[in-house]
């Protein structure tokens, strides 16, 4: 009976590992490859051995050093600030209080919708003729309502901030809301008891208690956040000039527009050692159960 | 009047329950109006609920609005017309349709979408069934593998598959993305139905095995109708998931005929001189309904569906 139970499990798992091997693993071996030679579709010819040379190209070039400063910038700015607004929006769901599910379902539509849903509608909000944004800045009477949001460095930043957080912080509030249920109400009530009051509770109790659930959604957001592609293609495509070039734009113009896989498929593998180093975090702080 | 009547028993025992519950009434107070500080946070608690929904929803009202204007009300900008549409019509939804061919875009995605939830709920049912309850070795390392993959950067993808792509000539096809998104939608699908098996007593399936059911069988027949939830809540997820795709969509697909809703959607607005935000955003309000829809239905579905694959 174990035997064929066995036979049976590595029968039902192996569809899995195959598939998920076929789309990972595969890629990565041959973005390896790749790395180490010259393969570039408009040049005709075989793939000649290239060393690290794409390595050293990529480490000295002052485009893909100003990108990965751009990004690692986002993903701190972008994590922190959105991790913020999502603890209060957890703590406001965490009430029990009339209309709670109108406002859940109210925040989980962003989250659902497509990147390309929230990118355009943000870029219509943010249009200068078309846009919400400059004509509520100018009947409030507040400065910036003539402001062509994509045409600047930080104003593109801005409006992209926009757009990803709108998406994004519900995502967060959500696991963070069920961190909060899962702490038990006597907690508080010891809390209460010893005199604390609500900002020593949340300091002392809420805050350590949370801590797992706030690992998961800060890592998930790093590396979201870093590896932030669709909203910049969307909003700005880099721009102005290459302003808003994140790592993984330009990896992603390295192979489809300059079709050069050597040279992308270096910057490829740096972006997935950078990506596995954040979820080796993840796995560390909360080890999966296996029994 | 009342007072008057001669008193039954039957009333009599009326009145006594009318005073318990008063009694009770008093003893319970009703909920006291909050006061001073309490009244100021309770108010300031609203007023942040109504930003959060504003918020959220504004924008939605936004692109509709706009959707519903057309092409020179879009021109004349919103100076012209206010936060109101103005004149409303559909042009911009005849024009997508009719001249655009959003169509096909969207019955695309829908395939893609559809077929790739399919496999996905097949694969990770057995998986999950089997990491639950299967005495496999290395279910640890399978696990952790479903979850580093569930992080790999799509970008990184990208170039070797594009090549595999074009050596196999299926480049500009959709159905290699019907694969390639199965590495959005594999991980989490796994997660949330090996823990849902987990739950299942084994009560249920070792009494089928002893009346001489196969593990198969008592899989097919016992198991699975009891995981339906848990398969359901996996399936609305990788739905989503599928759908919301742009990243393969744009890299791979290269003949308009070919593409997805969103890849399409970008493109409307790229061959124009001017933007015509009607256009693009009556394209938008088309592919978010679907998803708003699942949203409204699911709500609580999602939401533990996300937690489950995420807090474990």
């Amino acid at each position: 009976m174990a035997a064929t139970d066995r036979r049976l499990g590595y029968a039902l798992v192996g569809p899995l590992v195959v598939l998920l091997l076929a789309v990972t693993a595969y890629p990565l071996i041959y973005n390896l490859w790749n790395s180490f030679h010259h393969v570039n579709l408009s040049i005709v010819g075989p793939r000649t051995f290239a060393g690290v040379s794409n390595y050293s190209k990529m480490f000295g070039s002052s485009d893909w050093v100003s990108a990965l400063e751009r990004t690692a910038a986002f993903t701190a700015i972008s994590v922190f600030l959105e991790t913020l607004f999502a603890l209060g929006l957890a703590l406001m769901l965490h009430r029990r209080f009339r209309g709670r599910g109108i406002l859940r379902a109210a925040i989980l539509i962003p989250w659902a919708v497509p990147t390309v849903v929230s990118a355009t509608l943000w870029k219509t909000m943010f249009d200068p003729r078309s846009g919400f944004v400059d004509y509520l800045l100018g009947k409030a009477g507040l400065p910036g309502a003539h402001t062509t949001w994509l045409a600047g460095t930080w104003t593109s930043w801005t409006a992209i901030f926009v757009a990803d957080a709108w998406k994004n912080v519900p995502f967060i509030a959500i696991i963070l809301l069920a961190g909060l249920q899962v702490i038990p109400g006597e907690v508080y009530e010891a809390a209460r008891v010893d005199g604390a009051n609500a900002w020593q509770s949340f300091r002392r109790m809420t805050l350590p208690l949370l801590r797992p659930a706030l690992a998961v959604a800060l890592i998930f957001r790093t590396l979201q956040a870093f590896l932030v592609f669709d909203v910049i293609y969307i909003m700005t495509g880099g721009g102005p000039g290459v302003s808003t070039e994140t790592l993984s734009f330009l990896n992603w113009q390295e192979f489809l527009v300059n079709t050069d896989f050597g040279y992308g498929g270096a910057q490829a593998v740096i972006l997935v050692v950078i990506a596995l180093l954040i979820a080796g975090v993840y796995v560390r702080v909360l080890r999966p159960a296996t029994t | 009047m009342s007072a008057s009547a001669p008193i039954t028993a039957g009333s009599r025992a009326a009145a006594a329950g009318r005073a318990r519950a008063a009694s009770e009434r008093r003893r319970r107070p009703r909920r006291r109006l909050p006061t001073g500080w309490a009244l100021v946070r309770e108010v300031l608690f609203y007023l942040a609920c109504l930003v959060v929904l504003f918020v959220s929803l504004f924008p939605f009202y936004w692109i509709l609005r706009t959707s519903l204007q057309s092409d020179s009300t879009v021109s004349a900008g919103v100076s012209a017309t206010g936060i109101g549409p103005g004149h409303i019509t559909t042009a911009a939804y005849s024009n997508d349709f009719n001249q655009q061919h959003f169509l096909t875009p969207l019955a695309n995605s829908a395939i893609v979408a559809l077929a790739c939830t399919a496999v996905t709920i097949v694969v990770a049912t057995m998986a999950g069934y089997a990491l639950a309850r299967l005495p496999i070795r290395g279910k640890g390392a399978i696990l952790a593998f479903a979850l580093i993959a569930g992080f790999f950067p799509v970008l990184a993808m990208i170039g070797p598959l594009f090549l595999l792509f074009k050596d196999l000539g299926v480049l500009d096809q959709i159905w290699p993305l019907i694969v390639v998104y199965l590495v959005y939608t594999l991980p989490i699908a796994t997660w949330l139905l090996r823990n849902f098996f987990a739950q299942i007593p084994k009560d249920l399936e070792e009494a089928a095995l002893v009346d001489g059911a196969t593990r198969l069988q008592a899989l097919r027949r016992v198991v699975v109708p009891v995981a339906v939830p848990g398969v359901f809540t996996a399936a609305i997820l990788a739905f989503i998931l599928a759908w919301n795709d742009f990243a393969f969509a744009v890299s791979f697909l290269q003949t308009p005929g070919h593409f997805t809703a969103p890849v399409a959607i970008v493109n409307f607005g790229q061959s124009q001189f001017q933007v015509f935000y009607n256009r693009i955003d009556a394209a938008v309000v088309i592919i978010s309904i679907p998803i708003a829809l699942l949203v409204l239905f699911a709500q609580r579905r999602i939401v533990a569906g996300l937690t489950a694959g995420a807090l474990r």
